[in-house]
């Protein structure tokens, strides 16, 4: 199992290395700029820039003193939010998506498996069908259409939620719902799927056979096997959810890093597109590594190699 | 017995089963333990949550417990900075405003007042300006503020390692600026006589450099935190120290700015609310959301399917600002070369339909490529003086202009069009430009004029325009002060907004002389000139005059919106 972790550990650093590569080289055949504006500053205040965030060298240099310094834990200044480090704005803006993220994860994690569940064992039944109903609503419909529904109901119509900002727990429930709604949907969807393979199991029959009672068969028996499917989903899901959602931080606010990807980019702000590309990329190897291990402790017949 | 040994066995298997699922059972418990962590992740957070709420209880509403004014607003998204020598943008600025005081500053009516300085005064050749600085001045920590602290933030400006990208528009006129600019800071010829004078030599005459004097980027900052935080020292609120009437109490990037009454302000007596409270909303429709819910007494960004529903809502107000959305013709590039062509192109479009119907009515028809708010040499407004007090183009009668659009073609060479290349219109998609594209599609086609529409990306596209790599494209200018020059400008050959790369000498001779003139009233012929050149050429193609619209609660009283694209809620009061 060590050996097992160095080595995915020593395949993370070539992967995100590649990642890194990639997007350094990527980002700059893009054409724009980070100093570019509607209104033309002038020659002279455009080279100063470039000289002092070291533009002005030829890219493979640039890439080689970036790469270096990133190793040593530096990466580098925002080139549009002048003043502010790369790793201050992560360390800023990192917390209030994984507070939200998180959230979202667990209220998805408990409302997708017990439901999937049920819809798995009522096949066919009213419940199954109203499940598989919602669950369809919920990967079909764009976040961006939820938020606007949850704040147009509860926000302006109803007035019992505040739209703006993440001032109290009551700010929590709208963003919150929004950004569970897929991942929930989807959850039930491979619960409801899974379950069924497994209740069709030789060794489920057998229990039924004993006469086990019907919910512990489904919680002790069943949900061990069925659950795998999810552990592997809710790896990467929960690295992209804490990482904050571009348009639920937009419409209610949120002060998170999901804007920054996108803004970034937009911008051309260099380092800031290196420094949270890096950081996405780390953290889904990093929760890939530990489904992996999850995937042991669930099943112990599972062989990590 | 036989019965009894089966019934054994089967026992047997019974317990084999029961370890089995014993086995089961702990991974069962390990998983419980991973949620359980996961819960206990959560509860921190849940704390924290709760001792925000209890901040909001403080910071909330104006009616709060504690009695404090607070007026919540939404003016825009977060600003990239709030350095005043480093800020370019219209939303830093309207942070600036409030928090920073310059020399001068500009009042409810446009016009120059007196600020940091109490009163100035321009020697004759009008080279020397001398400054005198109110009595007890002091920075939000309440430390002085005197006339070095003005001398030290302008070096700043020039100082290549701070790469102030308005340097070269405030400061090129002063003595020694091109050996600032390079690095030898202490070359500027702005000299702190005593601590409450301040004398600026220039090197050419500015007759608007009392609007400079009143221009954010010259806005004084502190050497002391300047120094000990370098670039950082603009980003938290601790180290935020500033001399406006209100200072940054808190900076929540993506969430607000909250500013606090200065009581060290000069003027602190004629303020009257305790704070206000800058909502970072990015979204229109979150923005109009938290002004219907009343979270918020002021949004600027409304969104733009709302506005037919909003136009007899009194709390919906448009007012004009000082720039012009206007179109670029590569004049580098064939059939463009051809100034009947140009001119052509511009009398074929319906201003009022573009502004009043696509735009709805949030932009105003342009019949001038200086709208109003601008200011002339005599104080009176530049466009009433343009052309002889004539529109350049009649918006009103499109009928007429269309076909004088056709004579100039046909007169050029390209009767219907005939002969002509087909054109590509470069436009970013924001806000209205794409119904424009399209609306030109229409508008030019009916002149047998083909034209593409190529939608591009916004950090490619100002390169793109900039570098002459297009047909026509969409541009647009919004004033930094009320001088007409600070637009016109733009059109001079070698500046480096001039896009359609117009190159017309009599352009650059007429600017040129507004430069160097002190007389104010050959100065204002030289501009007028200048315009009806361009209106003449066709060097570029005015189409609509920016406004602002935004709305506001019947509550605010006091505030008001400058020509300059600024919402002053200094003096703003909050009505019960």
């Amino acid at each position: 199992m060590l050996k097992y972790i160095a080595k995915r550990i020593g395949l993370a650093i070539v992967t995100i290395w590649a990642v890194a590569t990639i997007t350094f080289f990527l980002m700059n055949m893009v054409p724009g700029g980070p100093f570019l504006s509607e209104k033309a500053i002038s020659p002279q205040a455009t080279a100063a820039l470039e000289a002092k965030y070291g533009l002005d060298k030829p890219l493979p240099q640039q890439y080689i003193t970036y790469m270096w310094d990133a190793l040593h834990g530096d990466f580098g200044d925002s080139l549009k939010q002048r003043g502010r480090t790369v790793m201050d704005i992560i360390k800023m803006k990192f917390p209030v998506s994984a507070r939200v993220g998180g959230l979202s994860v667990l209220v998805a994690l408990l409302i997708g498996i017990p439901l999937g569940s049920i819809a798995a064992l009522k096949r066919g039944k009213f419940l199954d069908s109203l499940i598989s109903v919602v669950a369809t609503c919920g990967i079909a419909v764009p976040s961006f259409v939820i938020c606007t529904l949850l704040l147009y109901f509860l926000g302006v119509k109803l007035r019992l939620l505040p739209t703006i900002g993440l001032s109290s727990w009551k700010n929590y429930v709208m963003p919150v719902l929004a950004l569970s709604f897929y991942p929930t949907a989807y959850i039930m969807r491979l619960m409801r799927s899974s379950m069924l393979d497994v209740l069709g199991q030789d060794y489920m029959r057998t229990a039924k056979a004993k006469g086990v009672s019907g919910i512990l068969i489904l919680f002790k028996h069943a949900l061990r096997n069925a659950i795998l499917p999810v552990v592997t989903y809710v790896g990467p899901m929960l690295a992209y959810t804490v990482t904050g959602s571009f348009v639920v931080e937009k419409i209610f606010t949120i002060p998170g890093l999901g804007g920054e990807f996108i803004t970034a980019i937009s911008g051309r702000d260099y380092t800031l597109i290196m420094g949270t590309t890096i950081f996405l990329a780390t953290l889904i190897i990093v929760m890939n590594v530990i489904v992996d291990i999850v995937y042991k402790i669930v099943d112990p017949r599972i062989k990590l190699k | 017995m036989k019965k009894r040994v089966i019934a054994l066995l089967l026992a047997a298997t019974m317990v084999a089963g029961l370890t089995a699922c014993g086995g089961s059972g702990n991974g069962a418990d390990s998983s419980t333990d991973a949620a359980q962590t996961e819960e206990g992740d959560a509860a921190p957070a849940e704390e924290e949550t709760e001792s925000d709420s209890a901040e909001e209880t403080t910071e909330a509403d104006t009616t709060a417990s504690t009695g404090e004014k607070i007026l919540s607003v939404q003016i825009g998204p977060d600003p990239e900075t709030i350095d005043p020598a480093l800020n370019s943008a219209v939303d830093g600025g309207n942070m600036l405003l409030h928090s920073f005081e310059c020399l001068l500053t500009v009042d409810q009516e446009g016009k120059l007042a007196p600020g940091q300085a109490e009163t100035w005064e321009t020697s004759e050749d009008g080279l020397t300006w001398t400054f005198h600085l109110r009595d007890g001045l002091k920075w939000s920590d309440g430390s002085d503020l005197t006339a070095n602290d003005f001398v030290y933030s302008w070096k700043r400006v020039c100082d290549p390692m701070v790469a102030a990208p308005y340097a070269e528009t405030v400061l090129s006129m002063v003595e020694g600026y091109e050996s600032a600019i390079a690095g030898d800071l202490d070359a500027l010829q702005v000299v702190a006589e005593d601590d409450s004078t301040l004398v600026v030599t220039l090197s050419t005459a500015c007759p608007y450099f009392g609007s400079l004097a009143a221009f954010a980027t010259l806005s004084p900052v502190q050497e002391a935190t300047v120094e000990a935080n370098g670039d950082a020292w603009a980003t938290s609120a601790e180290t935020y120290i500033s001399n406006g009437p209100f200072y940054v109490s808190e900076w929540v990037p993506g969430s607000h700015i909250m500013m606090s009454k200065n009581p060290n302000y000069w003027n602190a007596d004629a303020i009257k609310l305790d704070g206000i409270k800058f909502n970072l909303i990015e979204d229109a429709n979150a923005s109009y959301s938290a002004y219907q819910t009343g979270e918020v007494l002021f949004i600027k960004d409304v969104p733009t399917e709302e506005i037919p529903s909003l136009s007899d809502n009194p709390e919906f107000h448009v007012d004009p600002i000082i720039g012009t959305y206007y179109l670029s013709l590569n004049t580098q590039r064939e059939p463009f070369t051809d100034a009947k062509v140009r001119k052509a192109l511009s009398l074929a479009i319906d201003r009022e339909y573009v502004a009043n119907t696509l735009m709805q009515g949030t932009y105003s028809p342009a019949s001038n490529f200086m709208g109003p708010g601008w200011i002339d040499t005599d104080g009176s407004q530049f466009i009433d003086n343009a052309n002889g007090g004539q529109p350049y183009i009649d918006t009103a009668n499109h009928e007429a202009n269309v076909e004088e659009a056709k004579t100039l073609l046909a007169d050029a060479g390209y009767p219907d069009g005939e002969g002509l290349p087909a054109i590509t219109y470069s436009t970013n998609d924001a806000g209205y430009h794409k119904v424009v594209a399209e609306y030109l599609q229409q508008a030019w086609g009916e002149l047998g004029v083909d034209v593409t529409v190529d939608i591009v990306e916004w950090a490619s596209f100002t390169p793109m325009r900039r570098n002459g790599d297009y047909d026509a494209s969409r541009n647009g200018w919004v004033g930094d002060y009320s001088d007409p020059s600070n637009m016109l400008d733009l059109l001079f050959s070698s500046n480096g907004n001039n896009d359609g790369k117009f190159n017309n000498a009599d352009y650059d001779a007429a600017m040129t002389v507004s430069r160097t003139t002190l007389d104010a009233a050959e100065r204002s012929a030289a501009l007028h000139e200048a315009e009806d050149i361009l209106m003449e050429e066709a060097g570029c193609i005015p189409v609509a005059y920016y406004n602002d619209f935004w709305l506001q609660s019947e509550k605010i009283t006091g505030s008001w919106h400058s020509a300059y694209g600024y919402w002053y809620f200094m003096y703003a009061d909050i009505a019960e």
